[in-house]
């Protein structure tokens, strides 16, 4: 759908000041649009007057790849594209790596938060980019936080984070994760975010 | 106290039609323009909607069922998108002559087949002479703001025309951003209960819409066109008066950005006019004059102000529709508004069609194309292999 044009660069957006632009990559199903969307909740809270939040528009498959987006400024943003350079690129699921270029456009400082259960180092990338790791999956069954018995990731993912974005701090992903779900079943995914704040690794 | 939220341009829509208190709300489900009827839904549930909500088997009915609860003399609302609005297109010209302040939103989405959800114009442009004024929005505060004003606007004794707020599918409808909400009191304040002159009533009947000769015929559509003269001047005066009480502004007919001292002035609609002013800034910074002109209304079209813009500078126009066996609609309006009055050039540019993604590299791309010189008249932007 979208295209990339021949003469398409990368250029300084001066009309957002401290844009961080992220793009989740899971599969159907994992929660990546729900994660855009209480991520940037959780900015707007500590702050960042400009916040979007945005899924590849389109029919959405369980278990099939898909992309959601996240916008994080101090002020307005005036931006409706797609992103295509990410500072931040946030996989939900491992074996995406395999069949989606996940790396593309990714900023020169850019950092890749996995969901795994190996080390930065492990990945080959890990030596030009910073690299965090998580397992995601691990906290999900931990704490019992499954749809239709597939685990859902994106509350551990979340706790994760603050750990490679200093505008977001973890008190305000867990006050919007309680906001949006009340009672026990916040407080379960609370915890979540906690564990994986706790046991994030980073190469940097 | 006004109160910041997040969440996405249909559920915002559905916010700001609740608040409005109409009496009614007729829809039937379209992506994307769905979780619009479905925010109402959950305001029925809630218990915070108290008007009625029609469930219509399909879009012509619940335009039809708009018109009764109208003429019937309360405020009205639904929405829709594409095939949605298509399937109204008779209803909506008996809206617009019937004289009923009908509110809707339109989610701008591809016309087919070939089958796409995606964001373009054709489906609103499409509906231009059917009497409706047209609002096109850029962002999800300003599709609350323009919803509110809209019933303002469509029930002034001196309008009385149904009004459509388009915004672009999923840029806008689907997409999460922060947006102020006002207290339920301000704007009770700022749309008092909707007041027909003349209504449906058992108790004094008068006829609605009886056979009517040529020459009375040819004296309402006189008047129509005098209504949207009117609006023409009730639009910046109600956008003013929004401005003073809430402190935002999001332009009259058109949002000027940058126009200052231009020697190029871009125009655009809906999601690319907001995106248009990143490449603004860009180009600004390298030294080019280039200013934007994001046109609101195309119904009633600011004929006007843009012949002052074309008076300064010379016009970039980008439109994402196109009427086919000529060109893009917009592009049209424009040289049509600067006629005999004004030398600058014109160039239009279609982009975007299926919701082919427009970033501000590509605005950019065409507005340096254009200065270059290197550009007809009319282009089709980034088509490829054709």
């Amino acid at each position: 759908m979208h295209h990339f044009h021949s003469e398409f660069r990368e250029c300084i957006v001066v009309s957002s000041k401290g844009l961080v632009e992220i793009v989740f990559h899971g599969r159907g199903g994992q929660g990546a649009v729900t994660a855009a969307n209480l991520l940037v909740a959780a900015a707007l809270k500590d702050g960042n007057k400009g916040v979007q939040a945005f899924p590849v528009f389109g029919a959405e498959r369980r278990g099939a790849p898909l992309r959601a987006f996240a916008r994080i400024s101090e002020e307005e943003i005036h931006l409706r594209s797609e992103i295509y350079f990410p500072k931040i690129v946030i996989i939900l699921d491992e074996s995406i790596i395999e069949i989606v270029d996940v790396l593309k456009g990714l900023k020169k400082d850019g950092k890749i938060l996995i969901n795994t259960t190996k080390k930065p180092e492990d990945f080959d990338f890990s030596k030009k980019y910073g690299v965090a790791t998580i397992d995601a999956t691990g906290i999900a069954l931990k704490h019992d936080i499954l749809v239709g018995g597939i685990p859902v990731v994106n509350t551990p993912i979340l706790g994760a984070i603050p750990k490679i974005l200093d505008r977001v701090t973890l008190p305000s992903i867990q006050a919007v994760i309680k906001n949006k779900w009340k009672g026990e079943g916040g407080e379960i995914n609370v915890k979540a975010t906690q564990d994986a704040y706790d046991s994030v690794e980073v190469n940097f | 106290m006004t109160v910041m939220i997040i969440d996405t341009g249909n559920y915002i829509a559905a916010k700001a039609a609740v608040m409005a208190r109409p009496g009614v709300v007729a829809a039937y489900p379209i992506t994307p323009q769905t979780t619009l009827v479905e925010g109402i839904a959950n305001y029925v549930k809630s218990g915070e909607f108290k008007g009625e909500y029609i469930c219509v088997e399909s879009e012509h009915s619940a335009m039809c069922a708009c018109i009764g609860a109208s003429a019937a003399g309360v405020r009205t609302f639904t929405g829709t998108s594409s095939h949605g609005l298509l399937l109204m297109h008779e209803m909506l010209h008996w809206a617009a002559l019937a004289r009923l302040p009908v509110v809707m939103c339109n989610i701008n989405r591809v016309v087919g087949p070939g089958w796409n959800i995606w964001p373009d114009e054709n489906d609103s442009i499409s509906q231009r002479d059917t009497g409706w004024i047209q609002f096109y929005c850029s962002s999800n505060q300003e599709i609350f703001d323009t919803v509110i004003q809209a019933f303002k606007l469509a029930e002034n004794e001196k309008v009385l025309l149904p009004v459509m707020i388009n915004y672009n599918a999923f840029i806008l409808s689907h997409t999460s951003m922060p947006v102020y909400i006002p207290e339920q009191k301000e704007v009770d304040d700022f749309i008092p209960k909707y007041k027909p002159k003349w209504k449906l009533d058992v108790n004094n009947p008068i006829t609605f819409g009886n056979i009517i000769l040529p020459a009375d015929y040819e004296k309402i559509r006189k008047d129509m066109q005098s209504s949207s003269e009117n609006a023409k001047k009730l639009i910046p005066e109600i956008a003013k008066e929004w401005k003073k009480k809430f402190g935002r502004y999001h332009g009259d007919l058109i949002e000027k950005y940058k126009c200052e001292n231009a020697e190029y002035i871009l125009l655009a609609m809906g999601a690319i006019g907001a995106e248009s002013k990143v490449s603004i800034d860009n180009l600004r910074k390298e030294g080019l004059k280039v200013g934007l002109a994001r046109v609101r209304t195309f119904r009633p079209f600011p004929q006007e102000e843009i012949l002052k813009l074309g008076k300064q500078a010379d016009l970039i126009v980008i439109d994402r529709n196109i009427s086919v066996g000529f060109e893009g609609a917009l592009f049209s309006e424009v040289k049509a508004s600067l006629y005999d009055k004004s030398d600058a050039k014109v160039y239009g540019f279609i982009a975007g069609l299926g919701g082919k993604d427009v970033t501000y590299n590509d605005i950019e791309i065409i507005c340096k194309k254009t200065i270059k010189g290197k550009v007809k008249d009319c282009e089709w932007y980034g088509l490829e292999g054709v």
